[in-house]
């Protein structure tokens, strides 16, 4: 379906003093890096994880080691795994055990994602917390799960799709919401 | 391969699949292999979804590779042993499934002693069937875990030279090794008495000799078959003796190969007959890895076999 782009919300700089201002307020609500450990969603919820992590290192002089899940085997829609038909790999090479863990995705949305996250990560053993870390909160959640780090709020419509491009997967550092023209 | 993915609701040999299917299986068993290595190995995916394993032939490994790989993904599994079944009471392969498909199952695991057993299966049910070894055809997931075991240990499989050595003529794990090495661009070499070897072999594009040294030299990794004198009723040991001092691969033989060849077998192992026990417990054999890899790799074809299926339904 064609989609045209409505709105540019964040640039290259944006998008920096949001990961910037979103580093500081994880480090003052857990009081520095001690036991924290970032686990970021597949794809770009990875990405920003290793930013985040780089960003807490700047400040704290310590970096939280970030891990990478992918969730396709905990999705509720086996059939509707065709957006991603290549099942990756989840990469946690330190143990969660009592850990703070902060769970990173791009766009917050049905909250159906971070539930199958919720899932895979427990099974790997029983953290002290998990805080969910997203860079944009798009409301219509189908599941009672909200985020303790917001990156920005925009509301939007169920027709409306919000594109989170990086660096490291479109080479280029942007947020759009991207309307959906049938 | 992103675009097409994985189709087809059963995996009945890879004579059919393309070096993308066959690449995109590897793919998916290497995520898989990073779940049974975790200290949970069991992912909800294949929850509320059953397995049979339907067996006309003795098996043991391949059976349980299968039922645990399963077990991993969440699914109930059921093993039917054609012994104790109603086969016994004149019910054909059709109607068998027919009844356990009845039974609500999503998958049907079968192995037959006919080559086209199952694929005379998978087109007669909506169920997925996946073939664990039919008659002298295909045991698509033996050749899919060699090859995988293989990439894995020298991180490539085109240009690789590849030899199969034993009874080429009765062996489906020959054949499947053969479709899928040469597919993803392996130059394979198969060597035996001249009477194990098919007519026509040469056909699929590989190389024939009955000279085992010629077999190795310069080989990257040599596959090893089983020989099935167990289903001689001949006296067998001479001719056993006689294949191992021909055939067999020993330290000795190897020190003309190269250095780091890769030894593979699809067990259960003889020794002293096809391999000498000093090679199968040697540093360059990885016959152990292979049923690890195994499970990996049975988990990719029951998830992508199983998902495919559930698309269909929708459609």
């Amino acid at each position: 379906m064609p989609m045209k782009e409505k709105a540019r919300i964040m640039d290259k700089n944006g998008l920096l003093r949001t990961l910037t201002r979103m580093a500081h307020e994880i480090l003052e609500k857990n009081k520095g890096t001690k036991d924290l450990v970032i686990v970021g969603i597949r794809t770009r919820g990875a990405h920003l994880a290793f930013r985040l992590s780089e960003l807490m290192e700047k400040i704290e002089r310590h970096k939280p080691p970030v891990g990478v899940l992918d969730i396709t085997l905990y999705r509720d829609d086996l059939s509707s795994i065709a957006q991603q038909p290549v099942v990756h790999k989840t990469e946690i090479d330190f143990d969660i055990q009592n850990k703070k863990v902060i769970l990173v995705d791009d766009v917050l949305y049905t909250g159906r994602t971070v539930r199958a996250a919720l899932d895979e990560l427990i099974d790997f053993g029983r953290p002290l917390f998990i805080q969910l870390a997203v860079l944009v909160d798009r409301g219509h959640r189908e599941l009672p799960i909200r985020a303790d780090y917001v990156g920005k709020n925009i509301p939007t419509s169920p027709k409306e799709t919000v594109q989170v491009r990086l660096e490291e997967s479109e080479g280029i550092d942007e947020v759009a919401v991207m309307e959906n023209h049938e | 391969m992103k675009k097409s993915g994985w189709v087809r609701k059963d995996l009945l040999g890879l004579q059919e699949l393309s070096k993308e299917e066959i690449e995109l299986l590897l793919a998916t068993a290497d995520s898989f292999k990073e779940v049974i290595s975790r200290e949970i190995k069991k992912v909800p995916t294949l929850r509320g979804k059953t397995v049979v394993n339907l067996f006309y032939e003795p098996s043991t490994r391949t059976r349980v590779s299968f039922e645990i790989a399963a077990k991993r993904l969440s699914a109930d599994v059921i093993n039917i042993a054609v012994e104790s079944s109603s086969v016994r009471k004149g019910e054909t392969l059709i109607d068998t499934g027919k009844n356990i498909e009845a039974l609500k199952v999503d998958i049907i695991v079968v192995r037959h002693n006919c080559s086209g057993a199952a694929v005379m299966l998978a087109r007669q049910l909506r169920a997925s069937v996946i073939n664990a070894g039919d008659g002298w055809h295909e045991h698509p997931t033996q050749a899919l875990l060699d090859i995988f075991t293989l990439k894995e240990k020298l991180g490539r499989i085109e240009g690789l030279k590849v030899s199969i050595v034993g009874d080429i003529a009765h062996s489906r794990v020959a054949r499947s090794n053969i479709w899928g090495l040469t597919k993803l661009g392996a130059k394979v070499t198969v060597c035996a008495p001249s009477m194990l070897i098919p007519l026509g072999i040469e056909e699929t594009g590989v190389r024939v000799t009955n000279d085992i040294d010629e077999a190795l030299k310069g080989a990257d990794a040599v596959n090893v078959l089983r020989m099935q004198f167990e289903r001689d009723t001949e006296s067998a040991f001479p001719r056993q003796l006689e294949y191992f001092k021909n055939f067999g691969i020993t330290t000795d033989r190897l020190t003309k190969a190269k250095k780091n060849i890769i030894i593979m077998h699809p067990g259960p192992i003889n020794r002293g007959i096809e391999i000498e026990s000093a090679v199968a417990d040697g540093l360059n054999s990885v016959i152990l890895e292979q049923v690890t890899n195994g499970i990996a790799i049975r988990m990719a074809a029951l998830f992508l076999c199983a998902q495919a299926n559930e698309k269909l339904k929708i459609l």
